[in-house]
């Protein structure tokens, strides 16, 4: 028989005793809180953008040095993909206006593995919006863009030490720039520059795929025909008919030609231009529609 | 309608809905949380408790309704809004790849907090938050408890006005929920307004001074625990008899110390009666005498305070922890 005035059911009294080893009990007393008017207002503009997506950027590039296998596996691909394609292909295919098969084909393995790594900025949003960590950034009085920029932004420079791993690689199977360094540079700054404004697509599809395995999926399955239907590995004219339109006007093709011109030394024509086009329109279009996403994007 | 912000009133608001497609998550919630106080809002999965959190800090817009916090609009001044909130959402939202001072440190900078007060501000969360041995240790390796604490450090950095806490110890250990409770307790001896989620019953009735009780996205009932269980009828009066034949001689010999009829517990085997009575401490003598002089056999007499159970049974016909719709 018991009698209790108590709430046995929940009985918290009697467990307490048991917390000891949990969070240590606080003596000292705590600061009190900033009373409700005296709160600085929240700032914006460009330079807070700045700042705010700088924040956003050392967040993933931070963990770069403490992660090398990361960019170990980052740079597998790119690396395997030169050595098959210069090994294996390099004898059998020729194209028009290229003696050495190498020349050619290292700028459109380039231009594919800088273009690839696009695809991160998806996979990176995907995961932050699955664990919750975009609500969070969503509640604080941060710029709403900063994140997103700061992503791309982190996803850029990962992009550039991906490359010259790779560039090492390429150097050492015989590629080399038959142009001036100033023009092997500048080839190299359209691709990056190109595939930044991919990633602001791959933003899109991570913000509006629920998963990181989806994002892994719809982020990376287009850039297979994206990058082989072009000019990276063949040349189109040797593409059957119907489908050398196709990779003629395949922006990707038009940055890769003008990246191996770049490379190689050759008359770059309109190429370069257009690439800049292509970028500075996916950009803006693609950040817009990102940014506006972001702004009422839930957790499904 | 421009409301006269009141001072007290850290959050308020009126007929807030939020729809989903045909899916109404949120009905017509009406809130008002008085500054410095700790509130719960209760009900079971899918009721709209996380929706109205995310209406309130700004992640949602609401379909109608309005709200404020410390008297600023959430829909025309999200952005001063957010300066002034902390929230801790239901999966810990923290950089697994970082370690705890990082993840402070850069939480404090988007707050837009000066960078030397972010780190003093950040040392002393750690030490109470007892993650000083954690500190340089990337996150990734810390147990579920650690990282929620970290979670409800990070949205302490800026030292929020309001702090909305969403299912603060779902998934946790009973030893780490303990731990956060504790936690959360002292919160309220800092002055910060909390409005937490949960759909324990148990922790709403420790935690919050004040318990909204939520079902499919409508305030059903609120008051602070005592009075949610006074609105079900005093005390309960729970008997179990030896034989259950003899449950109608034990009915009628209970009826008189009673409030109102004495019911056979519908769960049980028959045995065990429940009735709702007002003076619980003089009930029991009398109780076990009528029940002896009726010749009925007595196993147990208890009398309890209803718990949040009995009012969520009372209020809503079901259990509070029934699964319902999940919606977010």
């Amino acid at each position: 028989m018991s009698v209790d005035d108590e709430t046995p059911t929940l009985g918290h009294r009697a467990n307490t005793a048991a917390a000891t080893d949990g969070v240590r009990p606080r003596t000292e007393a705590a600061e009190p809180i900033a009373a409700a008017g005296d709160r600085p207002e929240p700032q914006t503009g460009p330079l807070w953008i700045v700042r705010d997506s700088w924040v956003e950027a050392t967040r993933h590039l931070r963990v770069v040095p403490r992660n090398p296998e990361l960019l170990i596996y980052a740079t597998i691909q790119p690396i395997m993909f030169v050595l098959l394609f210069v090994y294996v292909f390099g004898g059998a295919i020729e194209v028009p206006g290229f003696e050495n098969y190498d020349q050619f084909l290292i700028p459109g393995v380039f231009a594919q593995s800088i273009v690839f790594g696009s695809a991160f900025t998806s996979i990176g949003i995907a995961e932050d919006m699955q664990k919750g960590y975009i609500d969070r950034l969503r509640s604080l009085p941060m710029s709403r863009s900063a994140v997103l920029i700061g992503r791309t932004v982190s996803d850029l420079v990962r992009n550039v030490i991906t490359f010259l791993v790779m560039l090492v690689v390429a150097f050492a199977v015989g590629f080399r720039f038959e142009g001036t360094f100033a023009e092997a540079l500048a080839a190299t700054a359209l691709l990056l520059l190109f595939s930044y404004a991919l990633s602001w697509i791959q933003a899109l599809i991570g913000l509006s795929v629920g998963s990181v395995e989806a994002a892994n999926s719809a982020g990376f399955i287009w850039m297979f025909p994206f990058t082989f239907i072009s000019s990276a590995f063949v040349d189109p004219s040797q593409m059957p008919d119907w489908l050398e339109p196709i990779a003629r006007n395949n922006p990707f093709t038009v940055a890769t030609d003008a990246a191996r011109a770049l490379y190689n030394g050759l008359p770059v024509g309109t190429d370069a231009m257009v690439t800049l086009g292509w970028s500075i329109g996916i950009t803006s279009v693609f950040a817009a529609l990102s940014i506006r996403k972001f702004a009422s994007s839930t957790v499904a | 309608m421009p409301i006269e912000p009141n001072p007290d009133i850290a959050v308020e608001a009126h007929g807030l809905v939020k729809r989903f497609g045909n899916n109404l998550a949120v009905d017509g919630v009406n809130l008002e949380v008085p500054r410095g106080a700790i509130y719960g809002l209760l009900g079971p999965n899918g009721a709209g408790k996380t929706t109205t959190v995310r209406l309130l800090t700004t992640l949602l817009r609401p379909d109608a309704g309005t709200a404020t916090i410390d008297g600023i609009d959430i829909a025309r001044e999200p952005a001063r809004v957010r300066a002034r909130l902390g929230l801790t959402g239901q999966y810990a939202a923290v950089e697994e790849r970082l370690t705890a001072m990082e993840n402070l440190q850069m939480i404090g900078r988007l707050y837009r907090i000066d960078a030397g007060d972010v780190r003093t501000r950040a040392r002393e969360l750690l030490e109470r938050f007892d993650l000083v041995d954690a500190v340089d240790r990337v996150v990734k390796g810390y147990s579920g408890g650690m990282r929620r604490r970290l979670d409800i450090a990070m949205s302490l950095i800026a030292q929020p006005s309001v702090l909305f806490l969403d299912e603060p110890t779902t998934g946790l250990d009973p030893r780490s929920r303990l731990a956060m409770w504790e936690l959360i307790e002292e919160l309220e001896t800092d002055g910060t307004t909390v409005l937490l989620t949960t759909q324990y019953l148990d922790e709403a009735d420790r935690l919050a001074e004040r318990i909204v009780v939520i079902d499919t996205g409508r305030v059903i009932a609120q008051g602070s625990s005592d009075e949610l269980k006074d609105q079900i009828g005093g005390d309960r009066l729970s008997v179990t008899i030896a034989r259950a034949e003899n449950a109608g001689r034990a009915i009628d010999a209970l009826r008189p110390l009673c409030r109102s009829g004495v019911d056979v517990d519908p769960v049980g085997d028959g045995r065990h009666l429940t009735a709702s009575i007002s003076a619980g401490d003089r009930v029991v003598p009398s109780a076990i005498r009528a029940l002896d002089d009726a010749g009925v056999d007595v196993l147990d007499v208890e009398v309890r305070r209803p718990t949040l159970d009995d009012v969520f049974l009372t209020l809503t016909g079901k259990r509070a922890d029934d699964d319902g719709e999940e919606f977010a």
